[in-house]
């Protein structure tokens, strides 16, 4: 499942599109302590956090992860909207809090052919 | 291939900045061929030690040294220096201060991180003097 699939099926809202849409999601890492998720996330996850800072965005281009989505609909700060356009990170949003998008997603992957 | 030496200033109290010079190596490091474990490694301590010299030295110098048997990465800085090493290489002990912490850094994860990412660290540190950390990656 690409990250297009999985923000169309989902529902969730494309913030920015960056070079990430087509990115393979392989897993899904929840965590809104920088430091942690840098040590813990792998290439090719949905990164879901609260943090809409420029350093979150510092963290997914070091992680390769596939995408951030920002959820409970958590501000993404101005500087960090420029600073994922200018570095092509795809940036989602959605309502619904870490758990709940973590379990959806997980369930999608698990289901997929 | 013959060595590469890079330097880089680490900018003091802007977070916006953090994460250049590592963003910069990392590219570096692609465009070279390096293996991705390696790339991750290497940028995530870098990060890591960045951050540290922005929120509690008021920035510094990076260093990266490429040679064809190891990455060194040299970080240093003139701010308060490090009063307990050992208390700091704890994972979950920070001396951050809130305004840092709202942004999602002092988990007390900076030292761990890095010394988990490379192959060899070194800290040299001395109160009112400054930092410098000392990290070599090996490539074999």
């Amino acid at each position: 499942m690409t990250v297009r699939e999985l923000a169309e099926r989902l529902d969730y809202t494309i913030l920015t599109e960056g070079r990430g849409l087509e990115n393979e999601v392989t897993g899904c890492y929840c965590g809104d302590l920088l430091s942690w998720v840098m040590a813990k996330a792998q290439s090719g996850d949905v990164w879901l956090t609260v943090m809409g800072n420029v350093n979150s965005i510092a963290v997914a281009m070091l992680t390769d992860c596939a995408c951030i989505v920002l959820t409970e609909l958590a501000p993404l700060d101005t500087d960090a909207r420029l600073k994922a356009e200018s570095h092509g990170i795809t940036i989602l949003t959605t309502h619904k809090n870490s758990c709940e998008g973590a379990v959806e997603i997980c369930s999608f992957l698990k289901n997929e052919p | 291939m013959n060595s590469v030496k890079l330097h880089y200033d680490v900018p003091g109290d802007d977070f916006t900045r953090a994460g250049e010079a590592s963003g910069c190596v990392k590219k570096m490091l692609k465009e070279i061929g390096f293996e991705p474990d390696i790339i991750r490694n290497v940028s995530i301590a870098m990060y890591e030690a960045e951050i540290n010299m922005v929120i509690h030295a008021g920035g510094g110098r990076a260093d990266v040294e490429i040679t064809p048997d190891y990455i060194e990465v040299i970080l240093s800085d003139d701010g308060p220096g490090i009063k307990d090493v050992e208390l700091a290489m704890q994972e979950g002990y920070s001396t951050a201060p809130d305004n840092v912490r709202s942004l999602g850094f002092g988990a007390g994860m900076g030292l761990p991180n890095i010394k988990k990412y490379s192959d060899e660290m070194k800290i040299d540190t001395e109160i009112n003097v400054g930092t410098t950390i000392t990290l070599r990656f090996y490539l074999h």
